[in-house]
């Protein structure tokens, strides 16, 4: 491992599940507001997994909400996600979704992977 | 002037999070420990110094003339000796080690290096100049300085005049750089942002 990366290495969770990108997750992220913090949950599909490793790694999910849609970028490692969990598997043949953010509706679903 | 300094190696640039979950983009430098290999004061030397020696070398690598040094303070021999000017006494003895524990998190420090290298550049590159127009039929202008004086008078370019050239690989100083975070079991140093030159480049890191 190069010394960046040792550098580093205590920084990194080790209990974020396995998904991929066409999964469907439910993310607990930390807002803060002054000095108090809650829990806000984003829901949405993983459309891209960075090429990033270690710390640097993260993912894109997308939702739409009231019709407009809504792109989040999250570092894998953040402090600032709380809990993460899979609610669905999805079925894709490509590893950046980018394609959905042309579609809408009926067109935009993913098949479940079971 | 300075009373606190160390040499060490770029290693990258990386990110962290702090405590409020806030991403910082740092640079990791490998520093220390040093050995202060020579003190200077004025009544000997006529000036007041600190002389640090960084990373070991193999006796037979070691610059013949440097051998004594090393030998009468009866350590390791050093690849990289620098000297800083300090104000007053130092606070440093001949054969103290120092280390990052020299610095404390939160700090401002100032980081000196040598820029990575670019070689012969255009005038864009070298000075920020913002070129020709791109389009409009304009090919040849793209990329050009402009005009670099008058004409009969003076007939002559002033001297300093921004051209093309050889730019980087020079000493660059970065100064105020917070130190987020201090790493004695590796020697290792976090600032926030960016520092000059190559990884593995030679860092001089002063308070």
């Amino acid at each position: 491992m190069d010394k960046l990366a040792v550098a580093t290495q205590n920084d990194l969770k080790t209990d974020i599940p396995e998904f991929k990108s066409g999964d469907s997750v439910s993310i607990g992220v930390k807002v803060r507001e002054g000095n108090r913090t809650r829990i806000q949950m984003y829901e949405g599909v993983v459309i891209s997994i960075s090429a990033g490793h270690g710390i640097d790694k993260t993912f894109t999910v997308r939702k739409v909400s009231n019709g407009v849609g809504v792109e989040r970028i999250f570092p894998f490692h953040s402090p600032n996600i709380d809990s993460l969990k899979v609610i669905r598997r999805g079925k894709v043949r490509r590893a950046k979704l980018y394609y959905l953010r042309e579609l809408k509706g009926k067109a935009a679903r993913i098949k479940e992977r079971l | 002037m300075t009373q606190s300094m160390i040499l060490g190696r770029k290693i990258g640039m990386t990110r962290i999070f702090n405590e409020q979950g806030r991403d910082i983009p740092v640079t990791v430098i490998s520093a220390g420990p040093c050995v202060v290999t020579q003190v200077k004061t004025v009544d000997r030397d006529g000036y007041n110094a600190v002389q640090l020696g960084f990373e070991d070398l193999k006796e037979k690598h070691t610059l013949k003339p440097r051998a004594g040094l090393f030998k009468k303070l009866n350590v390791t021999p050093k690849r990289v000796i620098r000297e800083y000017a300090v104000e007053g006494e130092a606070n440093v003895a001949e054969g103290d080690v120092l280390t990052v524990e020299l610095f404390t998190v939160g700090e401002k420090v100032d980081v000196r290096g040598v820029s990575k290298g670019k070689g012969f550049t255009g005038v864009m590159k070298r000075h920020g100049f913002s070129g020709g127009r791109r389009s409009h039929g304009k090919n040849s202008v793209m990329r050009a300085g402009g005009s670099i004086g008058a004409s009969a008078d003076p007939a002559r370019v002033f001297p300093g005049t921004r051209m093309p050239g050889r730019s980087g690989g020079k000493n660059v100083c970065v100064k105020k750089l917070t130190v987020v975070r201090i790493d004695s079991e590796s020697n290792q140093l976090f600032v926030r942002g960016a520092i000059p030159g190559c990884k593995n480049g030679i860092i001089s890191i002063t308070k």
